[in-house]
């Protein structure tokens, strides 16, 4: 009876558990609708080789990494060095210009090494909305038959691309 | 007199929300339309969708690059003729039903739409049980046969014997 007044206590215990858990949420990243459905089709010029066009069909066939980048994106380059990794892990990343001036992605691929098979050029984001692109970097893990199976809005950190993204990857590759 | 000067003072701070939420509102670009009823739909489209990076603006209100082509994407859907519900479709297939803010009524949201309701049903019956339990305590009880008979041995034996 002495340790009524100590009612509020198992109370603020539980709020402090349900804001901790909160604070661990990440409600800014979204799922995407796009989970589980054939990528959206596109056909947009290569950014480094203007005479080839880049298109959703030359994805299918194995499972690849589709990046959505620009130079101006800051997460970008801190993002960067993962992809090279990637890169040498063999595994094929096709990437998406996003909004941006050919000059200054050239260069950033340039200055920072290039880790795309191939890259469609989308100056004015009209693909980037076809694939729901709101914050750069964007990256999607599709499947050999071109459907989306995994995305990450945000920068791929190397715990996630350990964790998460090879091991999808390789499971990819032994699905027929 | 002061009465006055607080109603003027009011008045001023009115005018002045007024007109910084007006100006406020002005969109980035405006989109232009045939017609008015095109330019009303847009007005309230952009109003109703969310805009996906700075998620608590909508389409008229972020300056978000992505809003201002997202703007110009829902200008030229009504400009091709596309209904409201082709243009909120289009929107929802790529960025998901974040992009309204009126989410649809669906076994994931039943929570949302009848959370408020079921919190309101939930309160008034704990008021109501609380109500019925405190009446239930201070009702009289009415006496045993017991307790009467004792009470009336006692008020008879005020009666007779006096002092």
């Amino acid at each position: 009876m002495k340790l009524r007044f100590l009612w509020p206590l198992p109370l603020f215990l539980a709020l402090v558990a349900a804001l901790g858990f909160g604070l661990r949420l990440e409600p800014g990243s979204l799922p995407s609708p796009l989970i589980g459905r054939e990528m959206p089709a596109f056909e947009l010029a290569e950014l480094r080789d203007t005479d080839r066009r880049l298109a959703s069909a030359d994805l299918v066939g194995q499972p690849v990494l589709f990046n959505v980048w620009a130079s101006w994106c800051v997460t970008c380059l801190a993002e960067h060095p993962v992809l090279m990794e990637l890169k040498r892990a063999g595994i094929p990343i096709y990437g998406l210009n996003y909004k941006d001036s050919r000059a200054e992605a050239l260069r950033f691929l340039d200055r920072h090494g290039d880790p795309y098979r191939a890259i469609g050029f989308d100056a004015d984001g009209n693909v980037g909305i076809d694939w729901g692109v709101y914050a750069t970097p964007e990256t999607f893990v599709l499947d050999r038959h071109g459907v989306v199976r995994f995305k990450h809005t945000g920068r791929l950190t190397p715990e996630l691309v350990e964790e998460t993204v090879i091991p999808l990857y390789r499971r990819l590759e032994a699905e027929s | 007199m002061i009465g006055l000067r607080v109603a003027r003072l009011l008045l001023g701070a009115l005018l002045f929300l007024a007109l910084g939420n007006s100006a406020l509102a002005v969109p980035a670009e405006s989109a232009r339309f045939e017609t008015e009823a095109q330019a009303q739909r847009y007005q309230r489209l952009v109003r109703e969708l969310r805009c996906t990076v700075c998620q608590n603006q909508n389409l008229i209100e972020s300056s978000a690059p992505l809003a201002a082509d997202l703007r110009r994407q829902v200008a030229q859907m009504i400009r091709e003729g596309q209904s409201d519900e082709q243009i909120v479709a289009y929107l929802v297939v790529r960025y998901g039903d974040f992009v309204l803010f009126r989410p649809p009524l669906q076994a994931s949201t039943y929570l949302l739409w009848f959370g408020p309701g079921l919190l309101l049903v939930l309160g008034l019956g704990v008021l109501g049980w609380k109500l019925w339990q405190r009446r239930a305590r201070t009702a009289p009880v009415p006496l045993s046969d017991d307790e009467y008979a004792c009470l009336r041995r006692l008020l008879d034996d005020d009666a007779g014997g006096g002092r």
